[in-house]
């Protein structure tokens, strides 16, 4: 029963949604330093936290699949990395809008924060031909496990990488030894996050409910032994 | 690459244009992701209606014969 809850959630994720947007202009202060530009940071921000720990919890069900062999967990794992992938392609057009305003260029390729954002990105983009050219499902499901535990150890590895690195642009706003964001900023910070990481728990609901719905329809078939719809996907795992 | 790290905040007209991009953009995502699987639910609902269709024909087939059979027995 994946849809379990999935109605309280939406609209807890949904009013979360409204406050944060709502507190993002009407509420937070004004940057001193970059002045309105600078509300991007609250949707940019998040979406790249929780992308980056949505990958990290993807290789965990990887973990607990290759511990179980159950197959549940690699459905846990690839809506993860999938919704991971999307938050991925909206973290880096939103950087690439924000770095516009603030250093006049789409993209700086002598950045480390942005560069490795990238690499981790398509590092994951290659998850999808990796499952694709696997047809035996078990075997797929295996090393899509052993590919999602590697990358997702290497996302801290990277990130702790790009902290050590000697950055010359890009913001840093947390930890930092010459202040970090002032109170207000940090609240309604916090609240972006909470609320993205709402969306990203809905959104990996959402979709495996859809895909057990899916893999519900096919067992029904095969006991009415009934032929198969075309339209499944190779790729995606089958949820029952 | 020289940058403008010390460069004056955009205007409110100017940096508006951004903002407002950078949060139609997610939006967007936002939107697409949705209809794609609204797409997924309406096929999944179509297989649904297959499915009960068949059973529905099945069950008529497996009633169908004993009905056959009470026809045809001689009335007494």
């Amino acid at each position: 029963m994946y849809g379990k809850g999935l109605k309280p959630l939406s609209i807890t994720t949904v009013a979360m949604l409204a406050l944060s947007l709502s507190l993002v202009f009407f509420y937070a202060p004004l940057d001193g330093d970059q002045g309105f530009i600078q509300k991007i940071f609250y949707l940019h921000v998040p979406l790249a936290m929780t992308a980056l720990v949505g990958f990290i919890v993807g290789g965990l069900f990887a973990i607990a699949h290759l511990r179980t062999d159950n197959r549940k967990w690699d459905a846990y794992s690839y809506v993860s990395i999938h919704i991971s992938v999307i938050f991925g392609v909206a973290v880096l057009i939103t950087g690439a809008i924000w770095a516009k305003a603030s250093w006049g260029h789409w993209w700086v390729w002598n950045e480390p924060t942005l560069v490795s954002f990238l690499i981790v990105f398509l590092m994951y983009a290659t998850y999808y031909p990796f499952r694709y050219a696997i047809e035996d499902r078990d075997r797929q499901a295996r090393y899509a496990s052993v590919f999602a535990i590697t990358a997702g150890a290497f996302v801290p590895l990277n990130f702790m990488a790009v902290r050590m690195a000697q950055s010359l642009v890009h913001p840093r706003v947390f930890a930092t030894s010459n202040g970090g964001l002032p109170g207000e900023m940090l609240v309604v910070f916090l609240c972006c996050l909470v609320a993205m990481a709402l969306l990203w728990v809905t959104l990996v609901k959402f979709e495996l409910t859809a895909k057990s719905a899916s893999g519900q329809v096919k067992r029904l078939r095969r006991a009415l032994d009934a032929p198969a719809a075309g339209g499944g996907s190779r790729i995606a795992p089958e949820v029952s | 690459m020289l940058l403008p790290l010390g460069a004056p905040a955009l205007p409110l007209d100017e940096a508006g244009k951004y903002v407002a991009g950078a949060y139609v953009v997610f939006v967007v995502l936002l939107v697409v992701y949705v209809a794609i699987m609204a797409a997924k639910v309406q096929r999944i609902e179509k297989e649904l209606r297959e499915v009960a269709e068949i059973a529905e024909r099945n069950k008529a087939a497996q009633v169908a014969p004993g009905r056959e059979a009470e026809e045809a027995a001689p009335h007494v």
